[in-house]
């Protein structure tokens, strides 16, 4: 008989009969398959300057060249019109506390991490977007959305080309920013000329 | 009984000229009206989405569309290539998302992104459509990262990499007949010669027949000139549907039909001196209803381009036979496929045919094809 190219070969059925050695076996509830995969990653031009000033204890960010917006950290566009951003701004290392939050359960891998500890959305003096820190220096509790913050670096003989090279964000004793807008929170509005 | 071959997807001319499954509903003509590439053997020193914006500029910017008027927009790409979670969702910030966009994204090559685009002008309401592939490889080892799209219990934990897979594939060819060594470095002898003047191809320097003979073997039977030439990059093509595709484009390449299948995932059940997938689906697409002047055909290996040739039923008297150099002379993972609708579409703009076929492939030996016939006015 001839086969017909287009009808798939029959597939393998039926029972599965374990053989008498097998009869008691436990079935395998679950297979270890490890994985492990090796890259040399390269974070691109926008970031790669990002983290190189990073060592230096100094704040990058990009500004979009059609409407001004200060993007931090920098990705090389504009994450919301699409356009290509080349012009780097060198940003303070203040800013306010646009939102937090307080953890108070362990994280298994980060034994660093003693709770309750205090995540904030920090926005940098002259960004137009907030990026994330921890508060420290404050019991969590006293921390509100406008309190100003400052960084905290590590020593200086242990920078790195590394985001980590901040510790966190401790409050500056300045009044806080007055936040008239709460709608404005999150957007990421041109910044005021 | 229903033969595999009535089921299904698909939509061509041998088809019935409808799309299957809905009963003489009326096909929204859709063309290929822009494409930009980029095709490196490594771009180490930019992110995905910093080498992505040009040209996702460039594609809308030919035909003068903003990411506003965009309909839909659709991209392949794979995290295992990225060697991080979601990383697709970088990228998205390249193309303008704000007004939100209407977007999705397959894990897969950039082709099956361009079927979901398509499908979804066929659902009516929108007119345009922006889809693009990307992948940038170099950072891993992509013959063992390929090894995680096998099986993930019984062939995996084995870390057999692609090269290998292949090689059992060109083994079984060579031994049964199917194929000779000689038509391999024959076809590789041919991609070089035309890569040559594709500015994108990474391995273009001509090599004789005898020469690619001479190569040693890196996974016996495979030698160098057999496997594809790795590559970072991706591209960016616009569909339009209609009127609106005349409109922003002189000669619009229109896709007269569109397929893609499935065969087994495990290997030991396929015959792999042949692609059943790719032949049902170049049936589906409508193929053979005319002559063909130019085929693009997501072959990686040697092997596999000698098995489309055969699976699509094409003619290598009367059809070029992948004119860019294909995959062989530059293989950008997961932007290969969509680059083999671009480079057929841009060759009919350009008149060098009225009538093409493209094809992209994805898991090993061919184990899923889509096959798009274009054609222009």
């Amino acid at each position: 008989m001839e086969t017909d190219p287009l009808v798939p070969p029959a597939a393998l059925s039926g029972e599965v009969t374990l053989p008498p050695a097998l009869a008691d076996a436990e079935p395998v509830q679950s297979v270890c398959t490890p994985i492990r995969l090796s890259y040399t990653y390269t974070p691109g031009r926008a970031l790669s300057r990002y983290l190189r000033a990073m060592a230096g204890k100094r704040i990058l960010g990009e500004r979009c060249p059609v409407t001004g917006q200060v993007f931090v950290p920098p990705r090389g566009v504009s994450p919301l019109g699409g356009t290509a951003t080349s012009e780097s701004v060198e940003l303070p290392d203040t800013g306010y506390v646009e939102s937090f939050n307080i953890t108070r359960v362990p994280i298994e891998r980060r034994p660093d991490l003693k709770p309750p500890y205090c995540s904030a959305w920090i926005v940098l003096d002259g960004a137009s977007v907030g990026f994330l820190g921890l508060v420290i220096n404050i019991a969590p509790e006293e921390v509100r959305i406008g309190m100003r913050v400052r960084a905290v670096w590590k020593p200086d003989d242990e920078l790195e080309t590394s985001a980590a090279n901040i510790l966190g964000w401790e409050p500056t004793g300045e009044s806080d920013e007055v936040i008239t807008d709460y709608e404005r929170i999150g957007r990421a509005d041109p910044p005021p000329s | 009984m229903v033969r595999p071959g009535m089921v299904g997807s698909g939509w061509g001319r041998s088809g019935g000229g409808h799309c299957a499954g809905s009963g003489g509903s009326t096909v929204i003509d859709v063309a290929v009206v822009s494409f930009a590439q980029r095709q490196e053997a490594s771009i180490s020193g930019e992110s995905e989405v910093e080498f992505m914006v040009p040209l996702m500029e460039q594609a809308k910017a030919a035909v003068g569309l903003t990411q506003a008027e965009v309909g839909f927009t659709c991209s392949g790409s794979s995290d295992f290539l990225a060697g991080q979670a979601f990383s697709f969702v970088m990228t998205i910030d390249g193309t303008g998302p704000v007004p939100p966009i209407s977007e999705s994204h397959v894990e897969q090559d950039g082709a099956w992104a361009l079927y979901e685009a398509w499908v979804k002008i066929q659902c009516g309401g929108i007119d345009t459509a922006f889809v693009y592939g990307y992948g940038k490889s170099s950072p891993g080892s992509l013959r063992d990262v390929l090894a995680t799209q096998m099986d993930p219990y019984y062939v995996c934990p084995l870390w057999p990499d692609s090269y290998a897979v292949e090689a059992l594939a060109a083994r079984l060819m060579l031994e049964g007949g199917h194929v000779s060594e000689r038509r391999l470095a024959e076809i590789a002898a041919r991609s070089r010669s035309s890569a040559a003047s594709n500015p994108h191809a990474v391995r273009a320097e001509p090599k004789s027949v005898d020469e690619i003979l001479a190569e040693e073997r890196v996974v016996d039977p495979l030698r160098p000139s057999d496997l594809p030439a790795e590559a970072d990059g991706g591209c960016a093509v616009v569909l339009a549907a209609g009127d609106r595709a005349r409109e922003l484009c002189e000669r619009p390449a229109w896709i007269r039909g569109i397929d893609h299948r499935s065969d087994a995932h495990t290997l030991g059940v396929r015959d792999l001196t042949s692609s059943m997938s790719a032949r049902l689906a170049a049936q589906r697409a409508g193929v053979a209803d005319d002559k063909v002047d130019l085929a693009e055909l997501h072959g990686p290996f040697t092997t596999s381009e000698h098995l489309l040739i055969d699976a699509l039923g094409l003619d290598e008297d009367a059809t070029a036979i992948n004119p860019s150099g294909g995959a062989l002379a530059a293989h950008t993972m997961m932007g290969s496929g969509l680059i083999r609708i671009g480079e057929a579409a841009s060759r009919l703009w350009r008149g060098d045919g009225d009538r093409a076929v493209a094809h992209a492939t994805s898991g090993p030996c061919l184990q899923q094809n889509l096959v798009c016939v274009l054609e222009g006015d």
